[in-house]
C-alpha cells in the first residue's frame, strides 16, 4: 500500500509479526471489548484499555502526565519505544489511544493496518499470555490540548471563521434523524443535526471492511477531496458523538493523506448538542 | 432492580472476583460455554439483535411455559456477546416466560461495569431487549 508523506505511522500485520520480539516496539491492542485482549492477542502484545488507562476516572477528560508516565512505565515504554496500537472495529480504539499518545507527544508511534480482523483474517498467531516486562523510565511533557485536539470554543471559533468541519457519524445523526448510531438507544443528546457547515463523511468509508485495512490513498482523496472538497491546505476539525470514531478520521486526513492541521473535537456531539445556544444545522 | 434468580446467583459469583483481570477472566471462562444455535443459513433477519456489532441473533422459545433462549453470535470476536448470551441462557432456561420479563437491563451494567462504550453497551442492552420483547410476544 502507498501512504502519504508520514507513511511510517502505518505498519502492516507482517512488519508486526516481523518485530515480535524486537526490544525497541511495544505492540499496544486496544478495544472497544473489553474481552478481547484477554481471550487472545498478539504475543507480547499490551493492553490499553480506552477507559481504564486513558481517561480521567472522574472529569471528562484524559489522564494527567503523571498518569500518563505511569501507564507507559507500567507496561514497559520508554521514550524511545515505537509503540504500535492494532485492536477490533478497523482500529477504531487504536486510532483513539494512538491520538491520546500524541497529546502527550509519543510521535514515535504506528497503527498495524486491518487491526485485529486482518491478523487473525493472516491465519496468525493468537496467545493468551500476558506479557511482563520491566517497568520502564518515561518522562512526558505536559499534556498538548492544542495541537491535535479541538474545545468546544475553539470548535465554534473554527466554524464562524468558516473552517471545515468533518462529522464522521452515521448519515441518520448528521441529518438530526437521530441522536446516536441506528439501532441504538436514541440518546445522548438533546438536539439532533450537525455543526454549521460540516460534511458527512462516516468514519467507516475510509477501511476496507474485508480486512480492516485503510483504503488505498487515491481512493481516500477521492473521498475526501474529490468527493467532499477538503484539501491539504484546510484547517480540519474532526468529530463524532465522543470523539472516538472522529480520531479514526483525524488519522486518515493526518497521516494517511497528509494534511497537516486537522484536529479532533473530544467533546463531540454529546457537547455540541447538549449545550446552551450552539448553533446547530439540520438539513 | 433484583435480577431473577439464578441469574442473580451469576451475579452473586462474579462478585467474588474484585480483581479487574480476574473479573475478565471470569467472564471469558462464561464465554466459552457458548454454544451457538444450529439455524439454517442464512441467519433469519428478524431474529438479527439490532446495533451489535458482534452480529447476534436471539431465539426464545416456549416449552411447556418454560423459557429457552438459544443465540448465534456470528462473530469469533464477539466475546462479550457470547458472555452474555450464556449469562441470559444459564439463568433463564426453563423459568417461567414471566421471569425472563423480568429481567432488568442494568444486567450490562453489572456484568461488565462502566468499562463498556455506549456503543458496547447498547449493543448488549439490545439482546436482553430482544429476548424479553420475543417473550412477549409467545
Amino acid at each position: 500500500m502507498t501512504v502519504g508523506e508520514k507513511y511510517d505511522v502505518l505498519v502492516d500485520t507482517e512488519w508486526v509479526a516481523q518485530h515480535l520480539n524486537d526490544p525497541n516496539v511495544r505492540i499496544v491492542e486496544s478495544n472497544e471489548d473489553p474481552l478481547l485482549y484477554s481471550s487472545g492477542h498478539i504475543p507480547g502484545a499490551v493492553e490499553i484499555d480506552w477507559t481504564h488507562d486513558l481517561n480521567d476516572a472522574v472529569v471528562r477528560d484524559y489522564v494527567s502526565r503523571e498518569a500518563f508516565e505511569k501507564l507507559c512505565q507500567v507496561k514497559g515504554i520508554s521514550n524511545d519505544t515505537l509503540v504500535v496500537f492494532y485492536g477490533d472495529r478497523n482500529n477504531w480504539w487504536a486510532c483513539y489511544a494512538f491520538w491520546v499518545f500524541q497529546l502527550f507527544g509519543h510521535t514515535n508511534a504506528a497503527i498495524m493496518d486491518g487491526g485485529r480482523l486482518k491478523w487473525t483474517k493472516d491465519g496468525r498467531e493468537l496467545t493468551r499470555e500476558v506479557p511482563k516486562y520491566p517497568a520502564s523510565r518515561y518522562s512526558a511533557p505536559e499534556r498538548d490540548d492544542v495541537t491535535e485536539r479541538a474545545f468546544r470554543d475553539e470548535v465554534l471559533a473554527h466554524v464562524k471563521a468558516g473552517g471545515k468541519t468533518v462529522d464522521v457519524r452515521s448519515p441518520q445523526e448528521f441529518t438530526g434523524e437521530r441522536m446516536h448510531m441506528p439501532d441504538y438507544p436514541n440518546e445522548g443528546a438533546l438536539r439532533g443535526g450537525h455543526i454549521p457547515g460540516a460534511v458527512s463523511v462516516p468514519w467507516a468509508r475510509a477501511v476496507n471492511p474485508e480486512d480492516g485495512t485503510f483504503l488505498p490513498v487515491d481512493q481516500l482523496k477521492a473521498i475526501y477531496e474529490g468527493e467532499k472538497g477538503l484539501s491539504p491546505n484546510d484547517d480540519v476539525v474532526a468529530y463524532c458523538r465522543i470523539g472516538e470514531r472522529s480520531s479514526h478520521t483525524w488519522f486518515v486526513l493526518k497521516y494517511i493523506l497528509g494534511f497537516p492541521k486537522v484536529r479532533n473535537y473530544d467533546g463531540s456531539w454529546t457537547e455540541w448538542g447538549n449545550s446552551v445556544g450552539l448553533p446547530i444545522e439540520k438539513p | 432492580m433484583p435480577q431473577p434468580p439464578k441469574i442473580q446467583q451469576i451475579l452473586d459469583d462474579l462478585a467474588f472476583f474484585t480483581d479487574r483481570a480476574e473479573r475478565v477472566q471470569a467472564l471469558i471462562d462464561l464465554s466459552e460455554g457458548y454454544r451457538a444455535f444450529q439455524s439454517h443459513r442464512p441467519l433469519p433477519e428478524d431474529h438479527r439483535v439490532p446495533g451489535c456489532e458482534s452480529e447476534v441473533f436471539a431465539w426464545t422459545f416456549a416449552d411447556d411455559g418454560k423459557a429457552r433462549l438459544e443465540f448465534v453470535v456470528d462473530n469469533p470476536q464477539g466475546i462479550s456477546a457470547m458472555a452474555l448470551a450464556v449469562i441470559l441462557k444459564q439463568g433463564l432456561d426453563g423459568e417461567p416466560l414471566a421471569v425472563l420479563r423480568q429481567v432488568d437491563e442494568g444486567l450490562v451494567y453489572e456484568v461488565f461495569g462502566s468499562g463498556l462504550s455506549m456503543g458496547k453497551s447498547g449493543g448488549l442492552t439490545n439482546m436482553i431487549r430482544m429476548v424479553k420483547a420475543q417473550a412477549t410476544g409467545l
